[in-house]
């Protein structure tokens, strides 16, 4: 029999690398998502194709659930539709007990869609048009006003009605991490989240019914979280105090890391992140710690995406050429570009092959098939000898990549969802030339030319 | 291409090279080809070797052995010709 073949490679042996871990290989291949075979779901629905493990979303949700449960009493979790808004992704969240969290119009509009009753709907963000307010408000869902000029808005629109509106406030606060985020929100230390509810308090069509706060994303310290979940238990005590309006909820938002790796991190990140049992006992316990009487305790909410569904994702891409950048380096070029990978900007996503090769790896950059420099998913990584039609599987892709994602030089790909028995779901159809044209509107005498 | 004669190939792809120091290490196909190039044979003989031992397609085996000589020239590891 003759031997398997590998293409011949020579890599020189270098002493004394800068990471004291050493440089890793991912030889492990994935050659299975939840029992389906790789192989067989991109010879049927193509490369690059996303996949979704229904399984993984109902696993962690539960976990993250638990962990918050069982440390106290009211908790709710509201999807954040911006973090994957795909029907499939949140109906998963919403069968599981989410509300939806929205932050646009299109989002408010997709969660009613969806059959989420408008009263379990949070309305986030600083777009929130005067026709988005009114639907909102006859929908009794949960307004988190962003800015005066919304706060005024509201007034207005309701003025001379007899509607009442639900409406909580955007805090944001110093949580001893940097960057502080301020431009959303009201800010506390200021005395600005003050005024606002002292506004919203004397206004007869708004009832206060919560504080909100969203004090980051990708929080790598759970106790950011302890003095947030402070500084809104004390603006909660200091209302019902001075005015008698008892604050129903705190909605701590979302910002919990995923296992993801940022770039530039030294340590995986896995190693790095707080758990859901630190998250959780740095907000619940700080809550439970501050004083409510045991009838007054706020609803807990929690708006947590990108550690609910990033681990879900899977993203499966084939290598179509691989070659020598003038360095000596090797380049591999693969099917996924960053316009459907966004995450590779911030994260050094983990890439698996998804066949078996020798114990033999190279040092390469992973470039995508965009026609543009910044088409770079991974500067450095070692991989097995890939050559071109070898398959990959790039890991925690489920936050963000499915709505941020452009159609830019290719189509988006088809998306499918693996159900818990295995089953295999088509639940976005990639676009085609039609779809994409369909949008467009070409002028009559631009119509025809002659070459 | 002709491989400098002081280059110690050891069967199992570890390559060192006594005028810088370096050392490196190669795949079994990398230990078929440099055995063949240690042995002076040329490279379209290395070429036709490659694809009766693994019975490869011309275009694989050129594109496969090019990358590797180039690799090889630029190590140093090849005679000045």
């Amino acid at each position: 029999m003759k031997p398997t073949y590998e293409r011949p490679v020579i890599q020189k042996l270098n002493t004394g690398l800068m990471n004291k871990f050493g440089s890793r290989t991912e030889y492990i291949p994935v050659k299975q998502i939840d029992g389906v075979a790789v192989a067989g779901l991109m010879d049927e629905y193509g490369s690059p194709l996303f996949v979704i493990s229904e399984k993984t979303i109902r696993q962690t949700y539960q976990k993250a659930q638990k962990a918050f449960k069982m440390r106290y009493p009211k908790v709710q979790f509201a999807w954040s539709y911006k973090t994957n808004y795909l029907d499939a992704v949140c109906n998963v969240f919403h069968q599981e007990g989410s509300w939806a969290e929205v932050v646009s119009g299109f989002e408010y509009q997709k969660a009613l869609r969806n059959g989420v009753p408008g009263n379990l709907i949070i309305f986030n963000g600083p777009d929130k048009s005067a026709d988005d307010l009114k639907i909102a408000v006859e929908n009794r869902s949960l307004i988190h006003i962003d800015h005066f000029d919304e706060l005024y808005s509201l007034i207005e629109i309701l003025e001379g009605t007899s509607q009442k509106a639900r409406v909580a406030i955007r805090v944001n606060m110093d949580t001893g991490v940097y960057p502080q985020w301020d431009r959303f929100g009201f800010n506390y230390e200021s005395g600005q989240a003050w005024n606002a509810i002292m506004k919203i308090i004397t206004q007869p069509n708004l009832q206060l019914e919560g504080l909100h706060t969203h004090i980051g994303t990708y929080m790598l310290t759970a106790n950011a979280y302890a003095v947030a979940a402070r500084k809104l238990c004390e603006l909660a005590q200091n209302t019902a105090n001075k005015t008698g309006v008892k604050i129903k909820y705190i909605d701590m938002g979302g910002g919990f890391c995923s296992s993801n790796t940022l770039k530039g991190s030294y340590l995986q990140g896995a190693d790095v992140i707080p758990t859901f049992d630190d998250y959780a006992e740095a907000i619940t316990g700080t809550i439970l710690q501050f004083g409510f009487k045991p009838d007054e305790l706020p609803l807990l909410i929690l708006e947590t995406g990108r550690a609910l569904i990033d681990e879900a994702g899977y993203l499966l891409g084939s290598v179509l050429a691989t070659k020598r950048l003038a360095d000596g380096r090797r380049a591999t070029v693969l099917d996924i570009g960053v316009n459907i990978m966004f995450t590779s900007f911030w994260y050094n996503h983990k890439v698996s092959p998804a066949q078996d090769f020798t114990q033999h790896a190279e040092e390469m950059a992973l470039y995508g098939p965009l026609c543009m420099n910044i088409d770079c998913l991974r500067e450095s990584v070692s991989l097995p000898l890939l050559k071109k039609d070898d398959r990959v599987v790039v890991h925690e892709v489920g936050a963000y990549n499915m709505t941020q994602w452009m159609q830019f030089i290719t189509l988006r790909p088809n998306v499918v969802m693996i159900d818990t028995t295995g089953k295999v779901h088509l639940i976005r159809k990639s676009e085609t030339v039609e779809s994409i044209v369909q949008q467009e509107v070409t002028p009559e005498h631009l119509k025809g030319f002659k070459l | 291409m002709n491989i400098r004669k002081n280059i110690a190939i050891s069967e199992n792809g570890f390559i060192f090279n006594p005028l810088t120091g370096d050392s490196f290490s190669v795949n079994q196909t990398g230990v078929f080809v440099l055995q063949q190039l240690k042995n002076g044979e040329s490279n379209e003989t290395v070429l036709k070797a490659l694809q009766d031992e693994y019975e490869l397609d011309a275009h694989t085996a050129e594109k496969d052995l090019n990358d590797f000589l180039d690799m090889l020239k630029s190590y140093q590891l090849s005679e000045n010709e």
